[in-house]
């Protein structure tokens, strides 16, 4: 537990000063959305073993509701967040509640095609301005007082709505509503047979985790100003997979050290090697596949724990 | 003549478009199943594997003078020993694990290959020429039919049927089957399964690779042209039930039928209309239509 304590706090220091150490806030900001989307994707994956290839979905339409409702209505920032969110848990329910009547590859494949319909009709749709997508995204102020324009103060609230998402999660996993959850990914069946109605468990896991990736594609729509057809796209499904994957998936910090590496590594590769970017990243997915399933943060506990627990 | 507004001949079009949509997705959706089938994998670089039957036969007529009838044999074999280099060297360490994995590699090797083609060729699309022979049309008398479509069309149905028959009618069908259902039983009787697992997964990618040639002169050849493909032939496979190999082909025939006739009535729809009835049928019948449990 003590060695928990010390990362923490490590790791909280770190993200209060990296602004003031003259790390570029908006790369932060991006780091932090993603990271909250990979730790809402790994309530899922890592405590349910519910394998969603479709995450863009929600993380991409709350980028645009929000986007639309404070760019084109003049919303306010607080409540277009809430509203993006309320979108992607609408959407979670209705695809969740198909999705969950099937397991393991199968839900992958349901969850998969239900997303790129959700693609098809933000491509379409005439709100998310098609391929040209939302720009100019206004921050917003927080109650009329506190001006989110400015970087710095922005990296304050994302970071902040981050800590409460982290801690909620790590609330969810531990509350009983977790260990059934841990229940049904450890034998489906005995959870049955004790008499748990799985499928409501496995739904509500869908519906909190969609609406948290909700929240993160809103912040980061709010972020970087703009919300495109990318971030409803297959191409992020993926990533978010890879971040949670490539961290260790069912670990607490894993996917926020997974969204680190991928989006440094997005940002400094797409200058240096162009579309050779998707090779790197297929490779990396690869690896993690063959010889890295634990990820970087499972590997480590495990060398803590000993490998007895294997 | 006209029915609902819309001018029969372009409804005969349409359709006529459905059905060549239709005849790919059976022959990627067939050779999903197959490999679902024996290897337990969803193959997601199914669509990766088409886009590479169709850039083997742009390059090999670009660079080396490889013409289309040539192309038909020589892209599946190729990319058909492609997939069997994958098979050997990562699928097959993943077959005691959660299928989730295979999965989640494939779709590592499908942005692979689409990352290393968008590399070399640059993401617009090239065009393939329609092979002197079947240029030009046919006139019916009450619509034109690309002779090239027909072509196409006729040459997935027959290689569908052929694998049918070679699957459910002989003797390696049956073994096949029979390791399907129990692969080390199979094996006890002194049949090299794991030869079988390989060669059933180079199967299946040559089929994805043959669709990807046929496809080549009626759309443009890009990097990017199956990783959107395959999620449909996804929702393809599951509306036909998993696994089932009848689902697969005339599920895929149907909704290519459906698509093209949702492009006359309602064009806005035609892109999401598989999805929608995936989702209708998964509430009525989860293990799709021709899928037992």
């Amino acid at each position: 537990m003590r060695a928990h304590t010390v990362v923490y706090v490590a790791l909280a220091i770190m993200a209060l000063v990296a602004p003031i150490l003259g790390l570029y806030p908006v790369f932060l900001m991006k780091v932090l959305c993603f990271a909250m989307f990979a730790c809402a994707f790994n309530l899922l994956l890592g405590y349910t073993k519910m394998l969603s290839f479709g995450h863009a979905a929600y993380f991409g339409s709350s980028a645009y509701v929000t986007g639309w409702l404070v760019a084109v209505n003049g919303w306010g920032t607080i409540e277009g967040i809430l509203a993006g969110v309320a979108v992607a848990m609408l959407l979670g329910l209705v695809i969740g509640a198909i999705a969950v009547r099937r397991q393991g590859i199968y839900f992958a494949m349901i969850t998969l095609a239900l997303a790129q319909l959700v693609f098809f009709v933000c491509l379409q749709a005439k709100f998310t301005g098609g391929e040209n997508g939302l720009q100019g995204i206004p921050r917003g102020s927080l109650f009329g007082m506190i001006d989110l324009g400015r970087d710095k103060t922005m990296y304050y609230f994302v970071l902040a709505v981050f800590v409460a998402v982290y801690i909620l999660i790590s609330r969810i996993v531990h509350s009983p509503f977790g260990q059934v959850l841990k229940a049904i990914r450890a034998n489906e069946p005995r959870a049955i047979s004790i008499g748990y109605e799985i499928d409501r468990y496995k739904l509500a896991a869908f519906v909190l985790s969609a609406s948290l990736a909700g929240l993160a594609g809103s912040l980061k729509a709010l972020v970087l100003g703009f919300a495109t057809l990318s971030d409803v796209s297959q191409g992020t499904s993926g990533e978010v997979i890879l971040m949670t994957l490539l961290g260790g998936s069912g670990t607490f910090l894993g996917p926020v050290v997974g969204a680190n590496i991928v989006v440094t590594l997005q940002e400094y590769l797409s200058d240096l090697v162009g579309a050779w970017v998707s090779v790197i990243i297929g490779a990396i997915f690869v690896v993690c596949v063959m010889v890295f399933r634990r990820g970087f943060v499972g590997e480590i506990q495990r060398m803590f724990t000993g490998r007895n627990r294997s | 003549m006209t029915v609902f507004g819309v001018p029969l001949a372009a409804i005969l079009g349409q359709l006529m478009l459905g059905l060549v949509n239709g005849s790919f997705y059976a022959l990627l959706s067939l050779g999903l199943a197959v490999i679902f089938g024996l290897l337990g994998i969803v193959n997601f670089a199914h669509g990766a594997f088409y886009m590479l039957g169709a850039f083997a036969a742009y390059i090999g007529l670009q660079f080396f003078g490889v013409n289309y009838w040539c192309a038909l044999i020589l892209a599946p074999l190729a990319v058909g020993l492609l997939g069997i280099v994958i098979e050997r060297l990562f699928l097959r360490r993943l077959y005691r694990l959660d299928p989730l994995y295979g999965l989640l590699l494939t779709f590592g090797i499908a942005l692979i290959a689409e990352g290393i083609m968008r590399g070399l060729f640059g993401a617009s699309g090239k065009s393939y020429p329609v092979p002197t022979l079947l240029q030009g049309g046919l006139n019916l008398g009450f619509m034109m039919l690309p002779i090239y479509r027909a072509w196409a069309v006729l040459a997935s149905l027959t290689v569908c049927a052929v694998t049918w028959v070679l699957i459910e009618r002989t003797r390696l069908g049956a073994t096949l089957r029979a390791a399907t259902e129990n692969a080390q039983l199979v094996q006890a009787f002194g049949i090299n399964v794991p030869l079988l697992i390989t060669s059933t997964y180079g199967a299946g990618v040559g089929l994805a690779a043959l669709a990807g040639v046929l496809a080549a002169p009626v759309v443009q050849v890009s990097p990017l042209m199956g990783s959107s493909l395959v999620i449909v032939v996804f929702a393809v496979v599951v509306i036909g039930g998993i696994g089932s190999i009848t689902g697969a082909i005339v599920s895929g025939l149907v909704l290519g039928l459906i698509e093209g006739l949702t492009k006359v009535i309602y064009p806005e729809a035609s892109n999401i209309v598989v999805f929608v009835i995936m989702a209708v049928v998964l509430m009525w019948r989860p293990t799709g239509l021709f899928g037992k449990e």
